[in-house]
């Protein structure tokens, strides 16, 4: 492999206790990421996408446990650090966080322009003078006028609001951001002005980003590559080439189909059945009740199988030797 | 499950709620018992006060609080020619002498309150003459005087004015006192034993009859002690407890539900009803409830219901508009009420089916800790001077505690039990207020 | 359930005709000095036919939410004109307002939000039959049954004692679903019942929506802001900007042959998967929506329009022009 992985993770695990029972969200998720690379996390509502943004910058609610696992930042595990270590060194300054409806989490009564400049006052100890300079300029990257420093966030349109939170995320300039759900509340045309600002921030600064999303054609506008979750677990981490063109796993391919789209005949297949709880995730391959490629051999739980470079995927069809006879 | 039920069932794993729901059911359960132990008139009827209290001590405290302290009070004694023999010693034309001997085994070393003979005589023209002697444990024979007998006689020996000036002290206390001069001792103590009092009657006629009961009153009585009138304070802390409970639910359902369903009127309709209200509730926020209730207390009636009429008008276009205002104004564009207009629901189900259900959760908290700020509500009128006239209730106990000067006597308990029982309430809505205010208040709920 | 027999509706009358509908809202300042007004919903036409689904499109802000509420009754047209059955919208009062209102089911975006969260699934849907007066409680009760049967949330038992909140996304537009169909309508208002589910389960919504419409002969008007869900479930797409219809057409001629700037536009803000979409940024038409308060002359595209000509699109409003077999289009290049 050439260029060693700027985000490497291992075997990574977040489970919140609850009055049912613990809740394992994210169970043995492993991903890697190079500089300059989007990886799109893919999965539907419920899967564990924003738990593992959450476990990765250690942002968790209270009834969380502490993550397992191993998560490496140019070679430096920091899974372990010490919280006041991780804040100075990890979050924010290396890898930037935009919450799901974060747009909707903005203070009310504090001028975006303030806003956007709190985190280098708070992370890069900047002068106000400096952190409002800056802000400024992260405002123009994101496409907002800069007149709209001084607005207040319902003087803002839903799209204006998703660039604030953008622009906050970048005025520190991290080699890594992650992005929970950015557009999913957004029409489309929005949408797609917002991936655009996405894709000229990677193409001119360079950034990495990891994008979590529900929604298939969104994740093509970006990914490099995509890891589509299932039940806690990543089922098939691949290129995007690979995933759009050829997708290997069952769940993939029938996602796939399950996508409405603009120009095609044939109506979408939706995926019959549910995703099975995370209180008591099934014992074999988590997919097994839905899939119809199912057999003898699902009912162990499939580790995570190499096919090619960098694609792995989560299924015994595609274990040498062990797919179906 | 319904939020109800789940919220029921997240309740019990708060000890406080549990804790409060305990002082809630006994204080329930005492009401009930109350209720249908001393009804309604009667409860009227014995705190009228008069002589069904005659043989009760004045102002005696609560035995088991003095027995708590050690003490050894003596509690009240009775003797009665019902339960004594009568010998017939003479008999002549019609002219009978009888002696009865009203017997008391006083065991205890300090005086009693008071001693009272009480007398009844039955005849038909002459009057029966008896002559009265006490007879203490060491034999020693006092003569207390001899008088006729009307159709009820009370003959109150510790006020004998003649036999202290003979004994040097107090009757009471001369009579039970060990033998020796009168005044020697630092602090004299009783003699236990047996005392008779000796009863020789002159009849005159052959029928007449005479009954006679002997009360030696204790300074302890019963299990909450008396008041200055000798009426039994569990009567007025019983009765208290329905009343107070009555008139706190009473005016906190009347207050919230009547002021809700206003500022969901107000919040629907929006326009003038919502300005009207509105300006209701800046003009009444401004008039003082406690003086209004004065004045209507000093110049109509006192009749609790009544109060609680004025309370819950005056409560109704209260602040709590304001904030259930605040509370149901998202409301207006919520979905789902949309979508009831949208299948042809009327305004008036709107409001009461849609808007004031979606909000009873967060206020039951606000309501269950509103009860028990109107059970004090009712007790400071009361110690104003503006209790119920009939009803015995916690407040009046406290006012005319405080009208005897209960505490600088060293009435304790005649102050501490209504407010021991007051805080009690406090304590049980609010320990339960707390906890359902965690459970249906997600701001504060804690995963 | 039995589809309602069709009434009133003169033979080849469209079941909904609305004619320059107006909808505006006043805006006051303190409560009573007017400072302008919102147009909405401003001049629109639109024709809808017994067992006929059609979508309107439309970026955020353009006034769907408002059409559908002043189809609903829910808003009073401030102009124009909007007939259900032949009868006029805007005269309904009291009992023939209640009797229209059973006959348009109301489907909304958000399922959460649309159901009492203290009421559980059988008591939400015998709200409408209580209220239209459906007694005994055994038929309201058999209605119940075979409307949650026929949104696929057999057997009924199941959710019936539930609560919104124990239901998932996709339940819970079901049920909504359910609610909109049990006092058997005529036209169902979907506005933009997909946007807030999960792409897992928006495909089988609208699936369900269809097969519901077609099944029951129903009219539908689908309201969305994604072209790519109105192809297989709608026969008709009409794009909305800034108030008005700017272009109606046959679903297929519209995906394929846009004729109106805007609809463009929206298509190609969009792509199906694809890997290389990485690769290059999507046309958008730059600048804001257009405000409703102070709409712009001429055509309300235009100052976004890249083929916008000067002296004729910034003057004059264009009207809707025939381009095509039951295709229209209100931009100068189509005349
Ligand atoms: N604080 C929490 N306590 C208990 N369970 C939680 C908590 N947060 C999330 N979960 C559960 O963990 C699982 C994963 O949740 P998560 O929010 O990570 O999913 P997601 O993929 O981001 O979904 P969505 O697309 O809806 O945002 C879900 O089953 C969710 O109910
Ligand atoms: N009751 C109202 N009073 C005043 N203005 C309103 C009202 N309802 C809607 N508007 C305004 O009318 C315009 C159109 O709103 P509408 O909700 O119809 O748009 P929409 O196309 O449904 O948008 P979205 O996709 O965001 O739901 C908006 O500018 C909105 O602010
Ligand atoms: S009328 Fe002119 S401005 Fe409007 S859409 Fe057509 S070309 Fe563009
Ligand atoms: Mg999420
Ligand atoms: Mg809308």
């Amino acid at each position: 492999m050439a260029a060693a992985p700027l985000l490497e993770i291992d075997d990574l695990r977040l489970a919140y206790a609850t009055e049912r029972g613990t809740v394992r969200a994210v169970d043995g998720v492993g991903l890697t990421l190079r500089r300059n690379e989007a990886v799109v996390i893919l999965g539907e509502s419920g899967c564990g996408k924003s738990s593992l943004a959450k476990a990765l910058l250690r942002t968790l609610p209270r009834n969380a446990y502490a993550p397992e696992g191993r998560v490496r930042l140019d070679g430096a595990e920091v899974l372990g650090l010490p919280e006041e270590r991780f804040r100075r060194q990890v979050r924010w300054v290396r890898i930037a966080l935009v919450m799901q409806a974060a747009m909707n989490a903005l203070n009310p009564v504090v001028r975006v322009g303030e806003q956007v400049a709190e985190p280098l006052r708070i992370h890069r100890g900047c002068s106000r003078r400096q952190a409002a300079a800056r802000a400024a300029e992260a405002f123009a990257e994101v496409g907002i006028p800069g007149d709209f420093l001084q607005r207040y966030p319902h003087e803002l349109s839903g799209g204006m609001r998703q660039r604030a939170v953008l622009a906050m995320a970048l005025v520190t300039e991290p080699d890594i951001v992650v992005l929970d759900e950015p557009t999913s509340a957004l029409d489309v045309l929005t949408q797609a002005a917002i991936m655009n600002v996405l894709k000229r921030i990677k193409r001119d600064r360079g950034v990495s980003f990891v994008l979590i999303t529900h929604d298939v054609a969104t994740s093509s506008e970006i990914a490099d590559r995509v890891a589509l979750m299932y039940a806690g677990q990543v089922v098939e981490e691949a290129s995007a080439e690979a995933f759009f063109t050829a997708p290997a796993h069952p769940y993939s391919q029938m996602l796939m189909a399950s996508v409405p789209r603009l120009h095609q005949p044939e109506p979408p297949q939706p995926i019959p059945g549910r995703p099975p709880s995370l209180l008591e995730p099934p014992a074999g391959c988590r997919f097994a009740e839905r899939c119809p490629q199912r057999f003898d051999r699902c009912s162990e739980p499939p580790p995570a199988l190499p096919l090619g470079e960098r694609h792995r995927v989560r299924c015994w069809l595609h274990a040498t030797g062990g797919g179906r006879p | 499950m319904s939020p109800w039920r789940e919220g029921i069932a997240r309740l019990r794993r708060y000890p406080s709620a549990v804790a409060g729901l305990a002082i809630i059911a006994a204080l329930i359960a005492t009401a009930v018992y109350t209720v249908i132990a001393i009804p309604y008139p009667q409860a009227q009827e014995l705190w009228r006060g008069g002589e069904r209290w005659q043989e009760l001590p004045v102002n005696a405290g609560p035995v088991w609080a003095d027995r708590l302290l050690g003490g050894d009070a003596p509690r009240t004694l009775t003797a009665s020619s019902a339960a004594a023999e009568t010998v017939e010693e003479a008999a002549y034309d019609g002219v009978r002498l009888n002696r009865t001997v009203l017997a008391v085994d006083y065991p205890y070393t300090e005086f009693p309150s008071e001693v009272t003979l009480f007398l009844e005589a039955d005849f038909e023209q002459r009057r029966p003459f008896v002559r009265m002697r006490w007879r203490t444990p060491d034999g020693e024979v006092i003569p207390l005087g001899a008088r006729r007998v009307g159709e009820q006689g009370r003959v109150s020996i510790s006020q004998d004015r003649g036999l202290e000036s003979r004994l040097g002290r107090a009757p009471q206390v001369g009579l039970f006192a060990e033998p020796g001069p009168a005044g020697t001792e630092e602090r004299p103590e009783a003699r236990p034993g047996r005392y008779e009092l000796i009863l020789e009657t002159v009849h005159f006629e052959r029928t007449s009859q005479l009954a006679a009961e002997l009360v030696v009153y204790g300074q302890v009585h019963g299990l909450l002690g008396t008041d200055h009138e000798r009426r039994d304070l569990a009567v007025a802390l019983l009765w208290g407890t329905p009343v107070a409970l009555a008139f706190g639910l009473l005016a906190a359902v009347g207050t919230t539900v009547t002021t809700l369903v206003i500022a969901a009127a107000g919040v629907w309709y929006g326009g003038w009803v919502d300005a009207l209200i509105q300006r209701l509730t800046e003009i009444n926020m401004i008039l003082p409830l406690l003086p209004i209730l004065v004045m209507v207390g000093t110049l109509y009636s006192t009749s609790i219901w009544l109060m609680l009429g004025v309370v819950v008008v005056l409560g109704i276009f209260s602040a709590g508009i304001k904030m259930y205002r605040a509370m149901l104004l998202p409301l207006r564009e919520a979905g789902y009420i949309e979508a009831a207009r949208a299948y042809g629901a009327s305004n008036p189900r709107i409001i009461l089916r849609y808007m004031v259900p979606r909000i009873l959760p967060v206020l039951l908290p606000t309501f269950v800790t509103l009860i028990p700020t109107y059970v004090f509500l009712e007790a400071s009128l009361a110690v104003l001077g503006l209790g119920d006239p009939v009803l015995p209730t916690w407040g009046k106990v406290l006012h005319d505690a405080q009208a005897q000067s209960a505490l600088y006597h060293g009435h304790y308990y005649w102050v501490l039990e209504p407010a021991a029982l007051l805080m009690l309430t406090g304590l049980g809505f609010a320990m339960l207020g707390f906890a359902l205010d965690r459970v249906f208040n997600p701001r504060l709920r804690s995963v | 359930m039995s589809p309602r027999p069709a009434q009133a509706a003169a033979p080849g009358e469209p079941l909904l005709a609305a004619r320059d509908l107006q909808t505006h809202f006043e805006l006051r300042r303190w409560g009573f000095l007017r400072t302008g007004s919102v147009r909405a919903v401003d001049g629109v036409d639109l024709t809808l036919d017994a067992g006929e689904a059609a979508a309107v499109v439309g970026e955020s802000g353009c006034g769907k939410s408002s059409l559908a509420r002043t189809l609903l009754g829910l808003h009073r047209p401030t102009g124009g004109e909007a007939r259900f059955e032949g009868q006029p919208l805007a005269r309904l009062r009291g009992a023939a307002l209640k009797a229209y209102r059973a006959r348009v089911g109301y489907v909304q975006q958000d399922p959460y939000g649309a159901l009492p969260p203290f009421m559980d699934v059988r008591r939400a849907l015998e709200e409408p039959l209580i209220v239209h007066g459906v007694a005994p409680r055994a038929e309201r009760e058999r209605r119940i049954e075979a409307a949650l049967e026929e949104v696929g949330l057999a057997p009924a038992g199941e959710v019936w004692g539930k609560y919104p909140h124990q239901l998932s996304g996709g339940q819970q537009q079901r049920v909504v679903i359910a609610r909109a169909l049990i006092l058997r309508p005529r036209m169902i208002l979907a506005d933009e019942p997909v946007s807030m589910l999960d792409a897992s389960v928006r495909v089988e919504i609208l699936e369900l929506l269809r097969r519901i419409q077609r099944e029951h002969r129903l009219a539908l008007l689908y309201i969305t802001h994604d072209l790519s869900t109105v192809r297989h479930y709608t026969d008709r797409v009409l794009v909305m900007y800034g108030g008005r219809i700017v272009e109606q057409a046959p679903v297929e001629a519209l995906l394929e042959r846009p004729q109106h700037p805007y609809a463009e536009a929206l298509l190609a803000a969009l792509a199906d998967p694809d890997p290389a979409n990485a690769r290059r940024e999507r046309p958008v038409p730059g600048g804001e929506p257009p405000s409703l308060a102070a709409p712009p002359p001429g055509c309300r595209f235009h100052p976004r329009c890249p083929y916008a000509m000067a002296g004729t699109c910034d003057v004059y409003d264009p009207p809707a022009l025939g381009v095509g077999e039951g295709h229209t289009a209100a931009c100068w290049l189509r005349a």
